[in-house]
């Protein structure tokens, strides 16, 4: 039952964090991508003065998936790096932390150029 | 009703609409995607028991799936109507990647792919990776009084 109920919560919290990116697009002139940038900045701050980690063990990938997840894993793979090597730390743990992810963008991204070409935009 | 009340009366009847059902989009689709997250990451806990590896693995496999649906010009086509349900999750980022990589193709591999990808994934790395270092600094100043 704990784990049907952290499904709804992943979706709920998960929708709510969309909802609030979609008032702030349709309510101001920001662009998507600026709105992107503000959210991974928001994760860092909510990590580093301790909410967001709360929220993450409430709703779990509701949580982490949104890019404030993104966020999280910068601050916290900083904190943990800051632990273990000292001020390097502020340096290397960020991208150590979300590596696979980027490397994984990249990666993938270039195979997809590679197979498929744009489709015209409507 | 004078002219700029009208036009006051037509900008909140025109506008009104389109944001609930933005939101509401917004909100099913975003939490489906965050909802397939938390599947995942279920599952590679499971499977590993690794926090560290199950949150790269989540975060490979949307992306993974992301990509090949961008490439299949299908995430485009749900990214119309969910708009931030679609651009907030990481799948969102993998998205701006690889649609930026695929479109400017016709520019050559290295200025094109290479150099475009980056449009919309660069800034958000390099704000998080600013912000991180910010708080790396903050968090080992505090952590030398502790």
């Amino acid at each position: 039952m704990d784990t049907f109920l952290s499904y709804i919560y992943a979706f709920l919290v998960g929708g709510i964090i969309c909802v609030i990116a979609q008032i702030l697009i349709d309510k101001t002139k920001l662009s998507p991508a600026r709105i992107l940038v503000i959210y991974v900045c928001a994760g860092v701050l909510l990590t580093g003065i301790g909410i967001y980690q709360p929220l993450v063990d409430f709703a779990g990938g509701g949580a982490t998936t949104p890019l404030t997840g993104f966020g999280y894993s910068i601050a916290k793979g900083v904190r943990k790096a800051v632990d273990e090597k000292g001020l390097l730390g502020a340096l290397t743990g960020g991208l150590t932390a979300t590596s696979a992810g980027i490397a994984a963008a990249i990666i993938f991204g270039f195979i997809a150029s590679l197979i498929f070409s744009s489709k015209p935009k409507r | 009703m004078d002219k700029s009340s009208y036009s006051d009366y037509v900008k909140k009847k025109a506008k009104k609409s389109p944001i609930a059902r933005d939101c509401i989009f917004a909100f099913i689709i975003g939490g489906a995607i965050c909802t397939l997250g938390h599947s995942l990451r279920q599952l590679y806990t499971y499977l590993t028991g690794d926090e560290e590896i199950t949150s790269s693995l989540v975060c490979t496999t949307l992306i993974f799936l992301s990509v090949l649906l961008t490439g299949l010009g299908i995430y485009d086509k749900i990214a119309s109507k969910a708009g931030a349900g679609t651009i907030v999750p990481i799948t969102g980022f993998a998205n701006a990647v690889s649609s930026a990589a695929i479109d400017n193709k016709s520019e050559g591999y290295v200025l094109g792919v290479g150099a475009k990808m980056f449009i919309i994934a660069g800034p958000v790395i390099v704000f998080g990776m600013l912000s991180g270092a910010i708080y790396g600094v903050i968090y080992y100043i505090t952590s030398l009084f502790a």
